[in-house]
């Protein structure tokens, strides 16, 4: 299964859909996105992962990517993870790097 | 202070490159690489390997795709990129998560040489090691490259983390294996013996009041070494403790939850960061006695096919010495191993910010390459003076299985701590009423001085254990006169045969409620006379909670509930873990029970005692004699040096016959009374009370002490 992606900017919010698994073959992808997102200058990256079903650690190091690329004021969220990945997340020390929701709110 | 971002570089900093590819092999674009570090290291847009071998004439990096079985490429270090011994080489383009690693080296042949060009060999420096990726799995015994090297990234983010430093002697080691921990249905983990489930049981170890956790091997090794079937269960018996390393940088995947994704060095560094922000330190126990390569008949993993006879003590012939008791014997002070050593320790160090280290059988590190015991031994001197070690706790099993016994001899320059093995054999005895030991134990309450006084190593050089993970639980010193280890497949000869262990009346489990109750008290007592001795405690995992192996002192094949800490214990055995937890808060709430310095009976401050001072059933008059069972002692905390005169008096007196009787209690300064802190004859909850919540006592001058009893009073 592949994955989908699909940014949105808007009022210094990226905002990235990811859906299907993350593996580490389709990690550049979801680097690439975190990349054009980073020359909108957001302020904040939130990322919806509800109907993603896998994540290797090639994807959770992105997420450590966007950090040093964005800076790191910028904040990252990520809304609804399956609980594997939340899990992973957790045990893997990934989840200080990022505020973890069930839901988002404008 | 704000984390450092990637914004503020000058411009041109990010673009720069400095390291270009300007050789091809195939597809692949490399560069002569950098002989330092050794390993696999990453740099921009590549991966420097470096590997050494002083008699290598060919090497070959072998590159596998993640989990399959054929190597998709093969690259030949050119001879251009051999500097000295070591064969270094960028190659560009790899992806990282997707790669790993070995090397296949060619040589030559005759005594002390074990070159295979058929075998893909693990880079002894590999910090990340795939092959054994969830524990027990059945592997592919078939698959070429075992283990391979995998790639860590440096991103770990540790905050403002690091290494505690707490001072060594206010220590309370707990000594526990990743996986025993929580391996046990009843440990309600959601990834059972892992790091991550052992991050779960933090707020146990702070209940508990231990500030050190010691970690028996976590470096990669494998759990099917020596693998076989039990006879009488069935069972798979496994290499369960792991004192055989595969790799010495690189944490064992299969006690990773995440380590069949790759992630056990960001577990495991989760897990130490989080048992740091809990106040708590932790020690590795690292064996570098040996390898799992084991004698002629063992695998060729890695050393022994890269430099044998560098890696490995060998005789003239070319045959394994086995200094270790397990078929070869690591050449520590061949000056390239020893540099391993450090390299290996300063990276745990540095990187997963450990605390410090205890060397399994460590008096082999002290052994020239051909065998004899060294008076200066260059490895040990400089661990004691490495800088990036500078605060770690260094801590010798100061003996091995050549013979070489070293505790209280061991090269300590004056930075190496010993677990002290006659604290333990002289508390058993003691413990259990042997004749003749009120002397001896007086030395092991008092941190030693016999052995460690002479050559100005204070009580912090004595790790004072009753119980380890060698030998008896402390529940079956108390339930089993003999071993039970039949289930190990060795007919009950393997472990150790001299246990100075007592009953109590019946061998093993028993309804009888006189004998259980006996055993609880002789626990306490054993938890008693280790926490109120100088030097550092160490509790076994469980003992706590009176874990027992079923009478099997050697369980290091044991993947099961031998091995495996019931939590339910936790219930059933209550008063001991309330007892175990109160104990440790009373050693904490009184420095002179963890002083530096030895004690000598002198009067440093002027306040009109002796720092220590030795009674007997009449105080001021101990009875040293072969017949006596008391031991009682006094310390004064007004008179003590400074680092621990903030202190109340504290007067311990441990009755180790089977009898009770009066004793008289020392005078105490105008202003101050005897208080009840312990005593192990009354039951839960008056055998023990809280620091602040001792019971004064009506009688000031005598004292009825219960037979098998120890008492702690505090005169305040």
């Amino acid at each position: 299964m592949a994955l989908d992606t699909s940014l949105e900017t808007a009022d210094g919010t990226a905002k990235i859909t990811l859906a299907g698994e993350l593996d580490a073959s389709v990690a550049g992808q979801f680097q690439e996105l975190i990349k054009e997102a980073a020359e909108h200058e957001p302020t904040k990256v939130v990322l919806f992962v509800e109907n993603l079903s896998f994540m290797a650690s090639a994807g959770l190091r992105v997420l450590v990517f966007a950090k040093q690329h964005m800076g790191s004021e910028v904040d990252i969220y990520m809304i609804a993870p399956q609980e594997p990945i939340r899990e992973t997340l957790e045990m893997s020390g990934f989840a200080s790097a990022v505020y973890i929701q069930d839901t988002y709110e404008e | 202070m704000e984390n450092i971002d990637r914004q503020g570089a000058p411009a041109g900093v990010e673009q720069r490159i400095d390291v270009y590819p300007t050789h091809r092999h195939g597809d692949f674009r490399l560069r002569p690489g950098r002989p330092f570090p050794f390993g696999a290291t990453l740099v921009p847009g590549g991966v420097n390997f470096s590997v050494y071998s002083s008699s290598a004439q060919s090497c070959t990096l072998v590159l596998f795709r993640k989990g399959e079985r054929q190597p998709y490429a093969e690259i030949p270090f050119p001879d251009s990129f051999r500097i000295g011994h070591v064969w270094c080489m960028i190659v560009f383009d790899l992806d990282y998560e997707d790669v790993e690693y070995g090397y296949r080296m060619n040589g030559p042949g005759g005594p002390g040489h074990a070159f295979n060009p058929q075998a893909i060999l693990l880079d002894p420096f590999a910090k990340a090691i795939s092959g054994r990726d969830v524990w027990g799995a059945e592997p592919d015994w078939d698959r070429p490259a075992p283990y391979r090297g995998r790639l860590v990234y440096e991103d770990f983010d540790w905050e403002d983390d690091r290494p505690l430093e707490i001072p060594i002697e206010d220590l309370v080691v707990y000594e526990a294996h990743v996986r025993g921990l929580t391996a046990h249905e009843s440990s309600g983990s959601r990834h059972p013996g892992t790091f991550a489930a052992l991050r779960e049981k933090i707020p146990y170890l702070k209940d508990l009041g231990v500030n050190c956790i010691e970690l028996m091997p976590i470096f990669e090794f494998d759990e099917w070494e020596n693998s076989r079937q039990s006879p009488i269960t069935g069972e798979t018996l496994f290499n369960y403790w792991g004192y055989s390393t595969v790799g010495f940088f690189a944490p064992k995947t299969g006690l990773a939850a995440t380590g069949k994704m790759g992630m056990q060095v960001d577990e495991l560094k989760t897990l130490v960061k989080a048992l740091h922000a809990a106040g708590i330190e932790v020690l590795l126990d690292v064996v570098f006695n040996h390898t799992a390569e084991g004698n002629e008949m063992g695998p060729t993993i890695s050393f022994r096919g890269i430099d044998n006879s560098t890696y490995y003590m060998l005789t003239p012939e070319g045959y394994y010495f086995n200094f270790s008791g397990c078929g070869n014997t690591l050449n520590c002070n061949n000056p390239v191993v020893r540099q391993m050593v450090l390299d290996c320790l300063r990276y745990w160090a540095a990187d997963f910010h450990i605390d410090g280290f205890r060397f399994d059988l460590a008096a082999i590190l002290g052994r020239d390459p051909w065998g004899a015991p060294l008076p200066n031994p260059p490895l040990l001197e400089s661990l004691a003076f490495d800088p990036i070690l500078g605060k770690c706790k260094l801590i010798a099993e100061a003996w091995d299985a050549g013979g070489l016994y070293q505790v209280g001899s061991f090269p300590a320059y004056g930075r190496w701590a010993e677990w002290n093995g006659k604290f333990r054999d002289d508390a058993r005895c003691f413990l259990k009423g042997d004749e003749g030991t009120v002397g001896a134990i007086a030395k092991r309450v008092s941190g030693s001085p016999d052995l460690y006084g002479a050559n100005g190593r204070g009580p912090t050089a004595s790790i004072n254990f009753i119980t380890c993970h060698d030998g008896f639980t402390l529940h079956d010193l108390l339930a089993y006169n003999e071993k039970h280890n039949e289930a190990n497949d060795e007919d009950n000869r393997d472990g150790e045969s001299h246990n100075d262990s007592w009953n109590c009346g019946a061998e093993g489990e028993t309804d009888d409620p006189g004998i259980i109750a006996l055993r609880h008290r002789l626990a306490k007592n054993a938890f008693t006379l280790l926490l109120t001795s100088h030097g550092i405690p160490m509790i076994l995992m469980g003992d706590d909670m009176l874990r027992t192996q079923q009478g099997n002192n050697n369980t290091y094949c044991q993947d099961n509930d031998l091995n495996w800490l019931d939590w339910s214990l936790l219930d059933r055995n209550a008063d001991i873990h309330r007892f175990a937890a109160n104990m440790i808060a009373l050693r904490q709430a009184h420095p002179s029970l963890r002083p530096r310095d030895h004690m000598n009976g002198e009067d440093h401050s002027g306040a009109g005692y002796p720092d220590l001072s030795w009674h007997g059933a009449e105080a001021w008059q101990p009875d040293w004699s072969d017949g006596c069972r008391l031991a009682a002692w006094m310390i004064a905390g007004p008179s003590c040096q400074a680092q621990c005169r903030e202190d109340d008096f504290i007067y311990v007196a441990m009755n180790s016959s089977w009898q009770a009787f009066p004793i008289e209690l020392p005078g105490l300064p105008e202003g101050r009374r005897w208080h009840m802190a312990v005593n192990t004859a009354l039951a839960t909850p008056d055998d023990i009370h809280a620091p602040g919540d001792e019971v004064p006592l009506d009688d000031q001058g005598s004292f009825l002490i219960g037979d098998r009893s120890a008492i702690v009073l505090i005169g305040k």
